[in-house]
């Protein structure tokens, strides 16, 4: 637990500076038997971050990086919004949208670990054809759709909790168990620790890798409903915008290496909490919006580098001890003279 | 004026002869031959380990000089040494006379000593000019002068007669080739000694031919070569004298036309005839093959060969490293796929595509290089040893933690790894547990083949010994082991049946009887056919 010190220490952080200039900030009331309140909030908007990014950790912890979620959450939204604007029944729009997403990602899969193209160029593909994609599917236009029950996915509420926080909460049980109770998790951190003892230990790393692309566009379809239901109309252009650098963010402040092995998923859910958090921080202190971006750059260059574990050495210890001189170094003198 | 006037006195001029020896070509000949690069008393310690202890080398001008010995007796700790990668820890570099140490390998190049490495450190997709005169490039107004580059360049070649496009990219030439490329490229910088390490290792016997007539044209223009290479055939064609470590110590300096190849083999592998110990029980009859090879092979790696085990048999493979020993090896077990050749397994054909492949047929493979191919660093003891079984199970069965508890706790006793955790990392273990670690993910699949590859290799000697007594127990209970180590006396130990390699190719299959013995082994291995 302890390699989740530091993404909690920061979020603390985040959330004291809020209340600061925010006193109500931690209050959640009830209205109208909805949950009401700021943390509501970052949870409610964070939910797609955080399927994204429980998708890339998986990824990323093969060794790989799935730069196409993005278009993968344009695609999913597109064709859900399309379904239904045609009058299909809001099931048959989810089924066809989720479908579409699994073959893409398992098209992804298939490039990494079966052609062997890098992970980065084969995701790349599918990132910038996958706009021309949902472009494609809308015609062009914004579809807009007016359907309660596919409201429901992205900005409704069952049992007084917005649907998405619950929905996100089904997905990060589901992958807890496929990774930790069954032996998925161990597969992946072995094939993304080392790939070749893992072959020769047996591991057909090949399905695994395909399997894991599929997942992580899985959840990216998922995201894809929640955020074209939350203002009920399918943008090809910008919907999922960047969201896959967000979600690289919130795997790496989340204690993942970006060279495989271990992952967190516990520490995936903080990265992108920290960086919804983040957000709504730059809002409420008042940042003026020419400035955001940049803002948010400076604040996680600092979170990247306090979770350093050279950094830290560098800055804290280096008054603390001086460096103990070299054995080797009076020898080295009488070699030399 | 004071002292003597010039040419008044006879000045005593008379160099010493290095060491007090006196060559046998005479005093004259020594003279002319002073050695351009001197190394005495050197000694390199790390953590642990006295890697270099009071080693003595010297090269002279225009000859080829081989640095002999087996995997571990510190030729690359020497030669790290001298081109200033480690520093040294005591002793004396001389370079034409003036006492040297180098900080790193470029200024060891400044100062003429260039190393071609066994990994061709070029860049293939620029041209074979560029990569001469990568860094160093020909400038004119301040812009890379390419046309003069591109004449340097083909001189260069030509000294190494050698005629190449030097436009084309490097990637369009062979390794052996791209490996003189290099050669040209070290040359290029003034070299007085040149450094080889292993440059045949990759190439096929022409392209060899080719290199060494690169090497005697540079031998004519007076640079002193050092060579480094595993085949004592390619060893004696080409090198006028040699230098042989043990386990970091100087053996000798010898004249390559004095030495014969059963002397240089005893002396690199030390004739330390401990008793042998009787590891097995009585003696057994073979009669049930398991595995049998026909013609297997792989071209550039292992020259056909054909090699049964038989039920609770342990066959020993002997030979030098790079004679093809690991590659028999992966053969077996499907890490390589075979160019030639068929598998049975109990008298049914098989094919070994893949090392799951080979699982299915209980064919089990512990390899040499425990950190590149067997363990996974990032995960615990416990995972690493249910890993293989896990895989065969797949990833929706997962073995049940209390089945993995039972098992890793109870091979963490048998074969007493240290620290007896299941959840420490394995990557914090010594060599010696890590290896018993792996062993232990192949013996839970209770394997009938269990291919060792230098099991013992780099582990302390109480590890050694409970591993040696681990596969004779194994095999007294009917698994047929394939033990391969560069240590003749534990291969004559464990083995029923010893298979001998050279060059690349299994050119004997010994029984291990009373008139078995490393001597006989050792000729085996030099002359290259059964004594």
């Amino acid at each position: 637990m302890r390699r989740l010190l530091w993404p909690l220490v920061v979020l603390a952080l985040l959330l004291v500076v809020n209340v600061i200039f925010t006193p109500t900030f931690f209050s959640i009331q009830m209205r109208e038997g909805h949950l009401y309140g700021s943390l509501i909030d970052i949870l409610r908007f964070g939910a797609p971050l955080i399927l994204v990014s429980l998708g890339m950790t998986l990824v990323i912890a093969t060794g790989g990086i799935d730069l196409s979620v993005g278009s993968v959450v344009a695609i999913s939204g597109a064709l859900a919004c399309l379904q239904i604007s045609q009058d299909a029944g809001v099931l048959t729009a989810v089924v066809l949208a989720l479908g579409l997403s699994v073959l893409l990602g398992a098209w992804n899969g298939f490039l990494v670990a079966a052609v062997g193209i890098q992970p980065i160029i084969a995701t790349l593909i599918l990132m910038v054809a996958g706009r021309g994609l949902a472009q494609l599917i809308t015609d062009g236009q914004i579809i807009t759709v007016n359907d309660p029950a596919y409201k429901l996915i992205g900005g409704g509420y069952w049992l007084t909790v917005p649907f998405g926080i619950l929905l996100v909460l089904a997905v990060l049980a589901v992958t807890v168990f496929l990774t930790r109770r069954l032996a998925l998790g161990m597969l992946i951190e072995s094939v993304g620790g080392n790939a070749e003892a893992s072959r020769l230990a047996g591991i057909r790393s090949r399905g695994i890798v395909i399997m894991v692309y599929a997942f992580a566009a899985l959840c990216a379809g998922i995201a894809g409903l929640m955020i074209s239901s939350n203002v009920s109309s399918a943008d090809g252009n910008n919907a999922g915008l960047w969201i896959e650098l967000d979600a690289i963010l919130a795997v790496v402040i989340g204690g993942t290496s970006l060279a495989g092995g271990r992952f967190s998923l516990g520490g995936t859910v903080l990265g992108a909490l920290i960086i919804q958090t983040l957000t709504t921080t730059i809002y409420s202190v008042g940042v003026p919006p020419e400035t955001t971006l940049l803002f948010k750059a400076l604040v996680v260059t600092a979170v990247c580098l306090i979770q350093s574990p050279a950094f830290r050495d560098k800055v804290f210890r280096r008054r603390g001890r001086p460096p103990t001189p070299r054995p080797a170094a009076e020898e080295k003198v009488r070699v030399t003279a | 004026m004071t002292g003597p006037a010039p040419g008044a006195g006879p000045v005593p001029r008379e160099r010493p002869c290095p060491g007090g020896a006196v060559d046998r070509e005479g005093a004259v000949e020594m003279a002319a031959l002073a050695p351009i690069l001197r190394m005495s008393g050197i000694g390199k310690q790390f953590p642990g380990v006295k890697a270099l202890d009071g080693v003595d080398l010297r090269l002279l001008p225009g000859e080829v000089h081989a640095l002999m010995g087996e995997n571990g007796a510190g030729k690359s700790t020497l030669i790290k040494v001298l081109t200033g990668v480690h520093p040294v820890d005591a002793g004396e570099i001389e370079l034409a006379g003036q006492a040297v140490a180098f900080g790193s390998p470029l200024e060891a190049q400044a100062a003429g000593i260039s190393t071609v490495y066994q990994e061709v450190n070029l860049c293939a997709n620029l041209s074979v000019a560029e990569n001469i005169f990568i860094g160093r490039e020909p400038r004119r107004w301040g812009r890379i002068d390419w046309r003069r580059m591109r004449v340097r360049a083909a001189d260069l070649l030509d000294r190494l007669e050698l005629d190449l496009d030097v436009s084309a990219p490097l990637s369009t030439y062979s390794l052996a080739i791209q490996q003189m490329v290099a050669i040209a490229r070290a040359i290029d910088i003034e070299a007085r000694v040149l450094i080889l390490d292993e440059p045949t290792s990759s190439l096929d016997a022409g392209e060899v031919e080719q290199l060494f007539r690169v090497m005697r044209a540079l031998k004519e223009q007076g640079i002193a070569i050092l060579f480094v290479s595993h085949f004592l055939d390619q060893i004696y064609e080409i090198s006028d004298r040699m230098t042989i470590l043990r386990n970091g110590r100087l053996v000798g300096e010898h004249l390559t036309s004095e030495l014969s190849q059963v002397e240089l083999v005893a002396k690199m592998i030390g004739q330390e005839l401990a008793d042998l110990e009787k590891l097995h029980g009585e003696a057994k009859v073979f009669d049930r093959p398991l595995v049998e090879a026909r013609g297997l092979g792989r071209t550039g790696a292992i020259e056909p060969f054909t090699l049964t085990v038989h039920e609770g048999e342990v066959v020993g493979l002997a030979g030098l490293l790079g004679s093809g020993r690991t590659e028999i090896a992966r053969l077996l077990f499907g890490a390589d796929h075979a160019s030639t050749g068929e598998i049975a397994v109990g008298g049914v054909p098989v094919s070994l595509r893949t090392p799951r492949a080979a699982m299915t047929h209980r064919i089990a493979f512990c390899s040499e290089n425990r950190k590149s191919d067997g363990l996974i660093p990032d995960l615990t003891v416990r995972e690493n040893i249910i890993l293989a079984l896990q895989a065969t199970r797949g990833w929706t069965r997962p073995v049940p933690r209390e089945q993995q508890d039972e098992l890793v706790g109870r091979y963490i006793k048998a074969l007493k790894i240290n620290p007896a955790n299941p959840e420490h990392l394995v990557r914090d273990l010594s060599g010696g547990n890590q290896q018993k670690v792996v062993l232990a993910r192949w013996l839970i699949l209770e394997p009938r083949l269990l291919i060792l590859d230098e099991p013992t290799r780099g582990i302390d000697v109480g590890a050694k010994a409970e591993i040696q007594r681990l596969v004779a127990r194994l095999s007294d209970g009917g698994m047929a082991v394939l033990f391969i180590s560069a240590e003749l006396e534990e291969v004559l130990r464990l083995s029923h049946r010893v298979g001998v390699l050279r060059d690349r190719r299994l050119v004997a299959q010994l029984p291990n009887d009373a008139t078995l013995t490393n001597d006989v082994l050792l000729e085996t291995i030099a002359s290259g056919g059964p004594a």
